[in-house]
């Protein structure tokens, strides 16, 4: 007798833990304003991300086209891959003395692990990260970028 | 009572197309006729209704999980299956070396046969009803039990292990569970005194059976949804198609056209199942009536009965998509005990009760 | 992908089949070769190496700065753990104090990568056993977190956030609100997850008695994390070694003895509320103080060899450093603890049938990158 009873009441137990997981799904269908996705393309006006948000390395220039890059090239020291390349020439400044000056920034976003080492260690702060994501292209030398603008020249005082 | 809702009675239609066909040709071609049409319909009827039985899964089913579902093909993603049907349509039929090519082909149209079958049996509506046997209810056993062979034929067909594995263990899980939708049929059966659709949708004029045998019709119905889930092998009891451990199922050799079959069949097994449980437990086409409140009924009988069968129709469907949804999968040794050890018992008893209250005379109404 | 070597049908009807590499059940690429008897599993032998990347022997070439973003993608549901390592490591070796606010700040960061990495889990072993639902609450809610770490550090998943000396940059204003209000939504969501999987019936019947482990078994094959815990095994190093500021706050070490798949599957759930009390205690007192200690910009280990561990959310984490004075380690070894874990699936699988090995498997949480490595 103990046993139906015991029988009688695993089958009460099983149906109601059944019941229980149940309510859960079944509350989550009457509610449609709970869906969490997020139409893409279409909320692309609107969409914002956070601004610490590693998208893509960039070097930003003033309204006179200025940057504030010194190619000193610690950034290439640091960056684990090789990622970045900065390309230098010597120019003779007004007062006979050789300089450095930055000829080509190159970097390539397809080989980025966006650690952040090349920013952190930067000491005039040229490069710092945007937060655009879409980066897709159909060919990869596209991800291939130089930094620096055309005719862009070292912001005075920057060193 | 009287008959109040002779408005929403087909009888008069369908006798106009008959004595039409019949006065224009002989009565050999009317009834071929009659035939031809009543097939075209069914045709027609069990495509739409099984693409959107996929289409309405699958929104189900995102709801369920907080997400939209398909909404970019047509509005409100309505032509989701469509576009899916044209994409399975134009696949390429891969053909397997020293497979049994007769029975190779021969499963998917037996698998659809029977439940175009079965579908032929029960009620829609009055006078709606293309088949009224007078073994209505054994009629549609007999004949899902056909399916098993054409699900057995695919595995043993295609000639490779694992289709042969998910197909046995699919054949065990059908036929098993056959035996308790069986019995839970029987209980109702004995509570109406009758196997023919027809009189039991009429005998549930006054209640509809759950409610009139009580216990034993509610447990009856537990039991009857646990099985026919089991029997379509949906939701929690789906380990022979989505065993994502070693095979895919006895469909795994099947693609394009012949895939869609078994897809499409499946589905339509589920709709079959619950109409079949709409009719005998929830009244069918019967409208909710109450013993004693003749206004009630005067009112509820306004709504045609063709939107009552479907309403409930689609109630036990989307009870059934609930359970795929929210349950974790059974594995095969669980289901065989769930079914030998719990629910064969339980309706063994349970048509005991229930012949003990018929007896007696203690259900509602009359 | 399932393919199939008939070794000795003749005698045993025993036969060999793959779990290749590419399996939705194997979470990452792991070939497991079974020998099967009917449905029975006799032996399980996983075959490892499939994403071998040589991060040990890239260690050998890169500053101590830059190995930090390389630890990220060992295990990379706990990735700010493992960043924790090395920098450990490197500071204990330089006998450099960091700052309260820094030791403060990397126990919160610790914690709520456990929370993720443990909802990961959840919805990963809810969809091996059949429950699909469960899949997208677990990622419904982790996106909260991986908010609160984007708005800090600026990524989801892979942050190098931690770097020897302290952080890589200061917490965004906004982080205390919204950690509070992700703690008050998920206390309340957790009782869901226990309605929707732990208390049903279903999943009782496939997780309890299956894939034992005992506390002897455990010991000697390796196993610590909520593994380990759920065979009795008292292995939480943030209590027997404690780092950051574990030795300030109170909570409990989960521990369970009967060493099943349910066990295992318990002790996660209450680590999670675990992990939610640490942060709770620690939200509103947050130092002031610097985030980042003065430090050379080269950095050099003295001679020697230094060894530290951290409790990842699968179990000990180990970097072991051997320096010669220079600026790259001679030699890095990481002890993962997905490795040693994966050891005991052959053990804990033997006697049950396959349906029963992806459970077991998903209660392991093995993640492949860090058996590779």
């Amino acid at each position: 007798m103990r046993e139906i009873f015991n029988y009688l009441k695993s089958v009460f137990f099983a149906l109601k833990s059944l019941w229980t997981g149940m309510k859960v799904t079944g509350a989550y269908f009457f509610k449609p304003w709970k869906i969490v996705t997020q139409q893409y393309p279409e909320n692309r006006k609107k969409l914002q991300m956070y601004e610490r948000t590693k998208g893509e390395l960039v070097m930003p220039h003033n309204e006179k086209n200025e940057h504030q890059c010194t190619a000193c090239g610690i950034c290439q020291l640091n960056c684990p891959n090789g990622t970045i390349e900065v390309k230098s020439v010597t120019v003779e400044t007004t007062d006979g003395k050789k300089k450095k000056v930055l000829d080509k920034y190159i970097y390539n976003l397809g080989m980025c692990t966006f650690c952040g080492l090349c920013v952190k260690v930067c000491p005039s702060d040229a490069i710092v990260f945007s937060n655009k994501f879409e980066h897709a292209v159909f060919n990869k030398n596209k991800l291939v970028k130089t930094l620096n603008k055309e005719g862009s020249t070292l912001k005075k005082g920057a060193e | 009572m009287p008959f109040t809702f002779s408005i929403y009675d087909f009888t008069g239609f369908t006798q106009w197309i008959d004595t039409a066909l019949r006065s224009a040709c002989s009565p050999f071609w009317a009834v071929l006729w009659e035939m031809v049409i009543v097939g075209v319909l069914f045709l027609a009827f069990y495509a739409v209704v099984g693409l959107y039985l996929v289409y309405a899964e699958r929104k189900v089913c995102a709801f369920i999980q907080n997400r939209v579902g398909p909404n970019r093909v047509g509005p409100y993603g309505f032509f989701q299956t469509i576009a899916d049907l044209i994409k399975l349509l134009m696949k390429e039929l891969i053909p397997i070396k020293q497979a049994d090519k007769l029975l190779f082909n021969l499963a998917p149209f037996i698998v659809i046969i029977t439940s175009f079958l079965a579908l032929a049996a029960i009620p829609y509506a009055k006078g709606l009803h293309p088949i009224d046997l007078n073994i209505g209810v054994f009629y549609i056993m007999a004949i899902s039990s056909m399916g098993v062979v054409g699900i057995l034929l695919a595995g043993w067909s295609s000639n490779s292990k694992y289709s042969l594995l998910g197909a046995m263990r699919s054949g065990a899980q059908i036929i098993s569970y056959e035996l308790s939708v069986g019995l839970s049929l029987i209980t109702i059966c004995v509570l109406a005194g009758s196997m023919q659709l027809s009189t039991i949708v009429e005998g549930q004029r006054d209640l509809w059976f759950i409610f009139k045998g009580h216990i034993p019709a509610i447990t009856a119905f537990v039991i009857y949804m646990i099985a026919a889930t089991a029997e379509t092998n949906r939701g929690p009891f789906d380990l022979a198609e989505a065993e994502s451990e070693l095979a895919a199922g006895f469909h795994t050799e099947y693609s394009g056209i012949k895939f869609a079959f078994f897809f499409l069949a499946e589905y339509m097994n589920m709709f079959i199942v619950a109409s079949l449980a709409a009719t005998i437990f929830w009244g069918g086409w019967m409208p909710l009536h109450v013993p004693g409140l003749e206004g009630f009924n005067h009112v509820m009988d306004f709504i045609p009965p063709v939107l009552w069968y479907v309403g409930k129709t689609v109630v036990i469907i989307l009870i059934m998509m609930w359970f795929k949804w929210t349950f974790p999968r059974l594995r095969i040794d669980q289901l065989l005990t769930l079914e030998w050890k719990f629910l064969l018992p339980i309706s063994l008893v349970n048509i005991l009760i229930m012949a003990f209250i018929v007896l007696m005379g203690w259900y509602i109404g009359l | 992908m399932a393919e199939e070597i008939i070794i000795k049908e003749a005698d045993e009807q025993e036969i060999s089949i793959n779990m290749g590499p590419q399996h939705p059940s194997t979470h990452g690429v792991l070939r497991l070769v079974l020998s099967l008897k009917g449905e029975i599993v006799n032996k399980v032998e996983p075959h490892c190496g499939y994403i071998h990347r040589g991060i040990e022997k890239m260690t050998e070439s890169m500053t101590y700065q830059q190995i930090i973003h390389l630890t990220d993608r060992l295990d990379y549901l706990s990735a700010h753990i493992n960043n924790g390592a090395v920098c450990l490591a490197v500071e204990k070796a330089l006998e450099v104090e960091v700052s309260e606010r820094v030791k403060v700040i990397r126990t919160i960061m610790d914690e709520l990568n456990r929370i993720a990495s443990h909802q990961l889990w959840w919805c990963s072993f809810g969809m091996d056993l059949g429950g699909l639902t469960c899949f997208f609450y677990g990622l419904r809610d982790r996106e909260k977190i991986l908010d609160i770490f984007e708005e800090t550090t600026g990524s989801r998943l892979i942050q190098s956030y931690y770097c020897p000396g302290g952080l890589m940059a200061d917490l965004h204003p906004n982080f205390q609100t919204k950690v509070k209000e992700f703690i008050k939504y998920f206390r309340k969501i957790l009782p869901e997850y226990d309605e929707l999987l732990s208390g049903n019936i279903i999943m009782m019947e496939r997780a309890i008695g299956m894939g034992l482990l005992t506390k002897e078994q455990a010991i000697s094959y390796g196993v610590t994390g909520p593994s380990g815990r759920g065979s009795g095994f008292s292995c939480d190093v943030r209590k027997h070694h404690p780092y950051h500021a574990y030795d300030k706050v109170k909570f409990n070490e989960v521990l369970r003895t009967e060493g099943d798949t349910y066990a295992r599957y318990m002790v996660r759930m209450d680590e999670m509320r675990e992990s939610m009390n640490i942060i709770e205690q620690l939200i509103d007192n947050i130092p002031e103080g610097d985030y980042v200690a003065k430090m050379k910009p080269v950095i050099k280990l003295p001679e020697g060899e230094y060894y530290q561990r951290v409790e990842a959310a699968r179990g000990e984490f180990g970097v072991y450093i051997i320096s010669k004075g220079e600026k790259n380690p001679y030699r890095m070894k990481l002890r993962s603890p997905n490795f040693s874990n994966l050891s005991s699936l052959d053990l804990m699988a033997r006697g049950n049938k396959i349906a029963d090995l992806v459970a077991i498997g998903g209660s392991l949480d093995y993640v492949i990158p860090d058996i590779d490595r």
